[in-house]
């Protein structure tokens, strides 16, 4: 086993794999810099992150499989699943070495790993267009944090920019530490270190908008009114709103 | 002031949630003018406690009404509060909802007072208000008021992204019986106006892309289940009907759930009849999706859906002639028909045996219901259940699965 140690980014990821064909590295084990202890293995292969050998990757990658099935892959790498790098590897091997598009092979053990981690990496964003729940600031900002599953922003980015493009917003995440700052422009990532208690009720009063509490208090107010009591199927709800989003969702406060 | 709100607002989605629609999808309309909003995204922003997905604010506009329908709360004779919306205020709170992410849009209804056209031309303007001064591109939904002329629906279609006209009752005889000042020819009507004009409107495109949309995400319509005496082979070739005739996008099947004590109507306190209306909306699902024609489903011998079974499995043990699929040559339209196979995993079954010939492990890591579907599949190797009648086949599948339903078929309530 050879240790191949890249950045933690995409390109890096890409540089690797472009670096284990062109070294002829022999049995490479690709990790994130700093979470590997290299010495069990000897020394360890150091990938500096280049442009130019990752996009050559990719573009070899979307010449064997379909854009989707290439989204697939980057999807599957935003899990942050522990070894997931070597699967996306022996994926892109397997694609490279196959005349027929190999994301259809749902009999590769790989091929299938990508696909389920990729729709588990979907579902997570689709679950946080859903939940973002923002708070209107006094200066006007809509902001919201969330602790998702996988690292998604990258994914919701464009969603939100579509939508909300006439009011400036933020959407953190809590658990990698940083968000996605829109400023009626453009979608920028920022670094920051959000006080999470922000979130609870005692501020509401000195930084929200004076009519953040009333809309809230609407938003649950509907929210109870809606059910259907004669229908109640809690196992359904909790099924569809898993309680660990509760927390950021205001009408389950 | 915000009391008087919360409270109208409390009236109004509780009148409106027997509307069982909550659909956003299937418009195309973007956010073209760095305006607020856009609508192709279909989601589900919260679920309440009955499982039912939140995508929309779902409000009447009033819940006065001339009309008295023996099976809605909103009737005259009902004696409830009553509250009334303005124009401002409906649009105050969809924006301020849609800003913060809460819903997807907008499901506008009202009750009708005064007369269809003035009722539906207070629906018009909110719709109007929030895309011409708001610039908001989020889901309109709009109610069609039964008897509204067509220009006024004309002009709803313009702004709205669906348009819908609930048929109320599956037959006519039922809805005479429980809604006697509606009449079915004031609901059709306007049905097939709407779809010609969203036809004429889809041909103009072809010509002008300019052209503004009319009603991009079509029309649909509900009827309540389980109130009138209706076999499910009515209301499934009623709904067949609406997908040929219409095209309409979706037809909702709403369990009735007790309000009254109408004699014409089930008791307060009866079940609301929940499997009924899932089978149901399992057969809509076949017919639309899975290429099953609606006499295939249910038919003179069966107007019955089973409620032991799901519809696709019943219709596999009256047709055992059919099988075994072999999942590894049987064209698509065979293998999604298999009891335990969806439409993905049909199409996954067909893109991955150009690569391998599938094996039971093979089938079983792509996500099919193998327990079922073993009865009726044969792979190379493997076709293991053969030559057992339906009914064994039946109670095979009724002890190794886990139906949520399951308490409500235990051998005692055969009694009743």
């Amino acid at each position: 086993m050879k240790l191949v140690l890249y950045d933690g980014s995409f390109a890096g990821l890409l540089t690797a794999v472009f670096e284990i064909y062109e070294y002829k590295v022999g049995q490479p084990d690709i990790r994130k810099a700093g979470t590997a202890n290299g010495s069990l293995f000897g020394n360890p292969h150091t990938v500096e992150t280049n442009l130019d050998k990752s996009k050559r990757v990719f573009k070899k990658l979307q010449e064997r499989v379909t854009p989707w099935a290439a989204r697939q892959l980057y999807n599957a790498w935003l899990s942050e699943l522990k070894d997931i790098e070597n699967v996306i590897l022996r994926y892109i091997q397997y694609s490279l070495n196959t005349k027929l598009a190999v994301e259809n092979n749902y009999t590769h053990a790989d091929v299938l790993m990508i696909q389920q981690t990729s729709r588990k990496v979907h579902r997570e964003k689709h679950r946080m267009e859903a939940f973002v729940r923002f708070q209107l600031t006094r200066d006007q900002l809509y902001y919201c944090i969330i602790q998702p599953d996988y690292n998604v922003l990258p994914l919701i980015s464009k969603h939100f920019e579509d939508r909300y493009a006439d009011q400036r917003w933020l959407i953190y995440d809590g658990l990698r530490k940083y968000g996605l700052y829109y400023d009626l422009e453009k979608v920028e990532e920022v670094q920051m270190n959000f006080e999470a208690d922000l979130n609870s009720l005692q501020h509401l009063q000195e930084v929200f908008d004076e009519k953040e509490e009333l809309y809230q208090q609407l938003w649950k107010q509907y929210f109870n009114s809606v059910n259907i009591g004669a229908r109640k199927n809690m196992k359904l709800h909790i099924q569809h709103m898993p309680k660990r989003y509760w927390k950021y969702l205001i009408e389950k406060q | 002031m915000s009391d008087r709100i919360t409270e109208k607002l409390s009236i109004l989605a509780d009148a409106a949630k027997y509307d069982v629609s909550c659909a956003s999808s299937g418009s195309d309309r973007k956010n073209h003018n760095k305006g607020l909003g856009n609508a192709s995204n279909g989601i589900c922003h919260a679920y309440t406690e009955d499982g039912r997905c939140v995508s929309l604010l779902k409000i009447l506009l009033t819940n006065v009404c001339i009309f008295n329908c023996a099976y809605c709360v909103s009737r005259k004779s009902n004696d409830i509060r009553r509250a009334a919306f303005t124009v401002q205020e409906i649009v105050d709170l969809t924006i301020n909802f849609y800003r913060r992410n809460y819903i997807e849009g907008l499901f506008l209804s009202s009750g009708i007072f005064k007369n269809a056209d003035y009722t539906m031309e207070r629906l018009v303007q909110v719709a109007k208000k929030l895309r011409t001064e708001h610039k908001f591109n989020g889901y309109i939904h709009l109610k069609t008021i039964p008897g509204a002329s067509e220009e006024i629906i004309k002009e709803a279609g313009l702004y709205a992204d669906r348009l819908s006209i609930n048929v109320e009752m599956p037959t006519e005889k039922s809805l005479a019986l429980l809604a006697p000042d509606k009449n079915r020819q004031d609901m059709l009507k306007p049905m097939q106006f709407v779809q010609e004009a969203i036809k004429e409107n889809e041909d103009a495109k072809k010509i002008f892309k300019s052209t503004p949309s009319f009603a991009p995400a079509g029309q649909s319509t509900q009827m309540v289940i389980g109130a009138t005496p209706e076999t499910d082979l009515e209301i499934l070739y009623l709904a067949n009907g609406f997908y040929k005739k219409f095209n309409m996008k979706r037809v909702y099947y709403s369990g009735y759930v007790p309000i009254s004590n109408d004699n014409r109507l089930p008791a307060i306190g009866t079940p609301v009849p929940m499997i009924r209306e899932n089978r149901l909306y399992q057969a809509d699902w076949l017919m639309r999706f899975y290429g099953f024609k609606v006499q295939e489903i249910v038919n003179a011998d069966n107007p019955l859906l089973d409620t032991d079974i799901d519809p696709k499995l019943s219709w596999a043990l009256r047709n055992l002639h059919l099988f075994p699929v072999d999942v590894n040559k049987a064209d698509y339209q065979l293998i999604v028909r298999v009891p335990g196979i969806g439409v993905q995993s049909a199409n996954k079954i067909c893109a991955a045996r150009r690569f391998a010939n599938l094996s039971v492990n093979h089938l079983q890591k792509i996500g099919i219901a193998y327990n079922k579907a073993k009865y009726f599949i044969s792979t190379n190797t493997v076709f293991e259940k053969r030559d057992w009648p339906p009914g064994q086949i039946k109670s095979f599948i009724l002890s190794e699965g886990n139906s949520k339903y399951k308490p409500n078929f235990s051998p005692q309530l055969k009694l009743f």
